[in-house]
Order: C-alpha cells, then sequence, then structure tokens
C-alpha cells in the first residue's frame, strides 16, 4: 500500500497544482473535509477529487481483498479499514445531501449567482440531486394545494419560506496556521468590534461566520 | 376565528391522515378570497374605505392558511424522505396506504434522483451512501434472528438459515440492511 495517488484539480487550466498523495494522506484529508462538514452550519465548498480519489483507493483495495489468501489476518484487517474508510466517505456525502435538502433552495440561488472561477459548492451531480429535488417539491406543493388556492396566493417564494443555514452558529476549532487580526464582529450593540490572533496549535469555540474563510481555505479545523 | 382548521393541521403534524383538513383549508381560504374580492370592488366603486382594515385582516388569514398549509404538507414530504432512509426503496405496504397519491410520486421521484446520485460516484456500481450508517465497531457481529427469514447467502458462498431465535456470528455489513428491516436483532453482550 505505498503507491502514491496522483490527486490533480478539477479544471487544470485554472492552474490548479498536481498534488500527490500517499493513501494516508488522502484518509487525512477526508477525515477533515467530514469533520468540518459535519460541524459547519452551511454547505462547504465540494471536495470532489478527494471523493474520487478515495473511491479509486477503495476499488483497489477490494480487488487486493479479492487476490489474497482466504483466512489471512491481513485480509481481516484491510476489510476493517475498508469499512471504516466506507464509512467517513458515505457519512460526509450524507452530510453533505442533508444541507442540500434542508436548504434547498438558497443553495441553488447561491450557486445561480456564482461568478465565473468561484469555486463551486455543488459537484455536478449535486447541483442534479438539487435542483431536482426543488422541481420535486415545487410541482408536489403546487399540485395537491397550491393550484386550488385562490389566483394571488398560488404561488411560494421558497427563499424566504425556508429558512437560511445559522451562520452565527458557534463552532470548535483547532488552528492549523497561524492567523493575526481577525475581526470579530459584536453580537450586541453594546459591544464593539475586536480583533483577535489564533495561535497555532490552540482551541476555540467561535462564531462560524467570523472564521467561514478560515475553514475554505484549511487554516483552522472545525472539531 | 380563521386559520382554526390550518392550525390544527400543523398542531396535529403527528396525526397520519389528514386530507379533510386540508380540504377544509382550501375552502375557507376560497370563501375568504370571494369575500374579499368584492369588498374591494365595493371599496373601489363605493368609496367604501371602511372596509380596507377587513381586506386587510382577511388577507393575512389567507396568507396564514397559505403558510400553515404549506408547512404541513412539507413536513409530510421530510417524514416520507426520512423512510426512504430508514426503510429502504421499498415501502411497507402499512406505510403505503397512509401516503396519497401525489405524495408517493414524490417519493418515486426522490429515491430516482439519490439513486442517479450515489450512481454517479464512481467505480462500478457507485456507492451506495444509505449503507454504513454507524461507524463499524468490528467486522463480525453476534446477531439474533428475529422471525424466520429462510437461506441467507454470506461471503464464500456459505449460507445460513435464519430462523427465528437462532444465533449467528456473521459479517456486520451483510446484516445491516436486515436489521433495519426488523429481521435480525444485533445482541450486545
Amino acid at each position: 500500500m505505498t503507491e502514491e495517488l496522483d490527486l490533480s484539480g478539477q479544471d487544470s487550466d485554472a492552474g490548479s497544482e498536481e498534488v500527490v498523495l500517499t493513501p494516508a494522506e488522502l484518509i487525512d484529508r477526508l477525515e477533515q473535509a467530514w469533520m468540518n462538514e459535519k460541524f459547519a452550519p452551511e454547505l462547504l465548498e465540494n471536495k470532489s477529487e478527494i471523493v474520487e480519489c478515495v473511491m479509486e483507493q477503495l476499488q483497489h483495495m477490494e480487488e487486493n481483498l479479492r487476490r489474497a489468501k482466504k483466512g489471512d489476518l491481513k485480509v481481516s484487517i484491510h476489510q476493517m479499514e475498508m469499512e471504516r474508510i466506507r464509512f467517513v466517505l458515505s457519512s460526509y456525502l450524507r452530510c453533505r445531501l442533508m444541507k442540500i435538502e434542508k436548504f434547498f433552495p438558497h443553495v441553488l440561488e447561491k450557486e445561480k449567482t456564482r461568478r465565473d472561477g468561484e469555486p463551486s459548492s455543488l459537484s455536478p451531480e449535486e447541483f442534479a440531486f438539487a435542483r431536482e429535488y426543488m422541481v420535486n417539491t415545487e410541482t408536489y406543493l403546487k399540485n395537491v394545494a397550491l393550484k386550488h388556492m385562490p389566483p394571488n396566493l398560488q404561488k411560494v417564494d421558497l427563499l424566504r419560506a425556508v429558512p437560511k443555514p445559522d451562520l452565527d452558529s458557534y463552532v470548535f476549532l483547532r488552528v492549523k496556521e497561524r492567523q493575526e487580526n481577525i475581526l470579530v464582529e459584536p453580537e450586541t450593540d453594546e459591544q464593539r468590534d475586536y480583533v483577535i490572533d489564533l495561535e497555532e496549535g490552540s482551541q476555540h469555540l467561535i462564531r462560524y461566520k467570523t472564521i467561514a474563510p478560515l475553514v475554505a481555505s484549511g487554516a483552522v479545523q472545525l472539531i | 376565528m380563521f386559520c382554526e382548521r390550518a392550525m390544527e393541521l400543523v398542531r396535529e403534524l403527528h396525526r397520519v391522515d389528514q386530507e379533510d383538513g386540508l380540504r377544509q383549508v382550501l375552502e375557507e381560504m376560497k370563501a375568504l378570497y370571494e369575500q374579499n374580492q368584492s369588498d374591494v370592488n365595493e371599496a373601489k366603486s363605493g368609496g367604501r374605505s371602511d372596509l380596507i382594515p377587513t381586506i386587510k385582516f382577511r388577507h393575512c388569514s389567507l396568507l396564514r392558511n397559505q403558510r400553515c398549509t404549506v408547512a404541513y404538507l412539507y413536513d409530510r414530504l421530510l417524514r416520507i424522505r426520512a423512510l426512504r432512509w430508514e426503510c429502504g426503496s421499498v415501502l411497507p405496504s402499512a406505510l403505503r396506504f397512509h401516503m396519497s397519491a401525489e405524495e408517493m410520486e414524490w417519493f418515486n421521484h426522490y429515491k430516482k434522483s439519490l439513486a442517479t446520485y450515489m450512481r454517479s460516484l464512481g467505480g462500478d456500481e457507485g456507492l451506495d451512501i444509505t449503507q454504513d450508517m454507524k461507524p463499524p465497531k468490528s467486522l463480525y457481529i453476534e446477531v439474533r434472528c428475529l422471525k424466520d427469514y429462510g437461506e441467507f447467502e454470506v461471503d464464500d458462498g456459505t449460507s445460513v438459515l435464519l430462523k427465528k431465535n437462532s444465533q449467528h456470528f456473521l459479517p456486520r455489513w451483510k446484516c445491516e440492511q436486515l436489521i433495519r428491516q426488523g429481521i435480525l436483532e444485533h445482541v450486545l453482550s
């Protein structure tokens, strides 16, 4: 299991680097993405490169297992490892789907207004899923209730009806790269803005909105 | 008071079958709207601006009715969605009995959408993310059979006879589906 994996970005003309990761590093990245996604209140940037590579990794492992001798202790251990990786990957993808379903009008709106060059929160398949979910739900509501209502009430503005993710919710994090001069906005009118430094290795409980860009850049890890 | 029926719909969300309630809310909305229509005409042509507060009040009731109805229907959809994740893609007939035709249609679209997404995840058949719901503690688990099931094939071709009350030591991932369906029970020693 010492082969290295090619983790290249999806659009090579955007100038993303080709990073070569060991399998262990790949699983590390998956676990980090998983924890971030679990604890962040909003849908984070999609990491389909990691998903693809992990799927490839699982396939390799499965092929190796099929060729191995039965009853070999290594087989059990590798099988356990595969189950753990499959669990983390499934959990990560489930978490994303749940957020997509929960915030579907906002997720789709954000994608619609995204500028070229900005990374997307949704993979193409997730986008298709989100759109289908929206159409399915809108059609259902229209056919069961809305079309039977008075003419001026046959539409529902889903962007207003469905709550947005609460970016002010608090999250725990560990600092991976030292950050200086993070501006913390006041919660109440009596407080004022203040500035903090985040030391490497320190842990904090802080409002998600303040550190959202740091999660995206990898400077902090949600725990 | 208006909107009583709509409020009741929302209050009784845990009750399974409320088609009657929905119909009554829609009827109330129709009545309110028609009253408003006639009052608006009167206010405009007859100069009766004293009708305007009533018109506004009815409009608020209409909006509230719409909101309660949509909330009720959407909540039902969320429960139906949860069924796909708990029971799998085939719903037990007892549950189907309580679902309307439109809800079944929504369910079918949803599970198709989900299946397409899961297949796209790479590999030969994609990844079934409705499995592996709990972190794996061990490869094999002790299970007790709750109902007669019959022959069950394990890896490498051997099969086990699942009879009620028999206990077996089986691979965890193979049992997950049967545990969720209530056929097997995980024995925690």
